[in-house]
């Protein structure tokens, strides 16, 4: 057995209508084993109804000195924002 | 169902429990020596499912003994003689691959053996398959994953898979055989006629071996008498260990 296993970044969706959402990353051979130890790991007190397991080399993530050009920008546009919106107590997880 | 033999019901009970019970402890060994962290994980639960479903036969043993035993007891206080686990499950685990090729023996078994048990006319033992079901169809899909990779993984995790398969094939012929209790049980439609099952697990295991480049031996030589409390020299060791705290403190809780 290799010792080098791949790391996977695991998704959970935890009710139906939510995004998955990212919970940590595990050690695995391949996709279909990342899954089993997700479910292991993760979900043993019905935390989910769905994962997702992805490679985390397979994730391209922008870089802390980007942040300046990336994010910055938006910081004097407020008109950006829908925050003028008045959201009716009836839409959650927005 | 007046006509069910309470002392048969008991025997039959009480075997399926030891055999949970046993494995469950066996498989408790790898806690913290898992391979990895991941698997370490997994293997503990594992463990707890069947520790879990070990407690559902045991409570269920001790109500139809009636003689105010508990499931600890059943546990913690009868000796080596008196446990009916077939002797596949006290096995040591040896190494990885081992503890994994007879996990698979045992998965594709239990997954043969539980829908039929599912069918039982004893409601409760119905009850108790439709919950274990569904934690072996899993267990299955793990083990017979490790079967693959390790049996086409490298020279060594093929030849110690293969001499796991060796090591172990002799003492499968047992998951087949009839117990008198479970025979007399099997008329009435409370117990499964375990030995009907042989011919597909048969070809269900042989195909996945040969898939993981892996062969079934020549049978010259088969070990039973577990469910009669004639056991290995493996057990008396597992039940010192999993029965000490008990012994010494009797009903100590914690």
């Amino acid at each position: 057995m290799k010792n080098n296993n791949d790391l996977y970044e695991v998704f959970l969706r935890s009710i139906r209508g939510i995004d998955h959402r990212h919970v940590g990353s595990l050690h695995a051979d391949t996709p279909e084993q990342a899954l089993t130890y997700a479910r292991d790991v993760y979900t043993r007190r019905s935390e989910g109804v769905s994962i997702w397991v992805v490679k985390s080399t397979a994730i391209t993530a922008s870089q802390e000195e980007d942040v300046e050009n990336f994010y910055d920008p938006m910081d004097d546009k407020p008109y950006r924002h829908a925050s003028f919106y008045v959201l009716p107590d009836e839409v959650d997880n927005m | 169902m007046n006509t069910v033999n309470n002392n048969a019901l008991y025997t039959y009970v009480l075997g399926l429990a030891d055999d949970a019970l046993i494995l469950g402890q066996r498989t408790a060994e790898w806690c913290s020596r898992g391979p990895f962290l991941e698997e370490d994980v997994a293997l503990s639960n594992l463990t707890l499912d069947y520790i879990g479903r070990a407690r559902m036969f045991y409570q269920y043993a001790a109500k139809i003994e009636g003689k105010g035993r508990t499931e600890d007891d059943l546990a913690y206080f009868r000796d080596e003689r008196e446990f009916s686990n077939l002797i596949i499950n006290e096995l040591p685990n040896f190494d990885f691959g081992f503890a994994m090729v007879r996990q698979y023996l045992l998965d594709v078994h239990a997954c043969l053996y539980l829908p039929k048990m599912m069918l039982s006319s004893d409601q409760h033992l119905a009850q108790i398959a439709a919950k274990a079901i569904k934690e072996s169809r899993y267990h299955l899909k793990r083990s017979e994953t490790w079967v693959l990779q390790l049996g086409l993984g490298t020279e060594e995790s093929q030849s110690r898979l293969q001499s796991a398969i060796d090591e172990l094939w002799g003492y499968t012929p047992e998951l087949f055989i009839m117990s008198e209790s479970e025979a007399e049980l099997a008329k009435s439609g409370v117990a499964v006629a375990r030995d009907s099952l042989h011919a597909s697990w048969t070809a269900q295991v042989s195909a996945h071996l040969s898939a993981a480049s892996l062969t079934i031996p020549e049978q010259d030589w088969q070990v039973v008498g577990g469910r009669t409390g004639e056991h290995s020299e493996h057990l008396g060791h597992l039940l010192s260990e999993m029965q000490i705290l008990q012994r010494s403190y009797p009903n100590l809780e914690w």
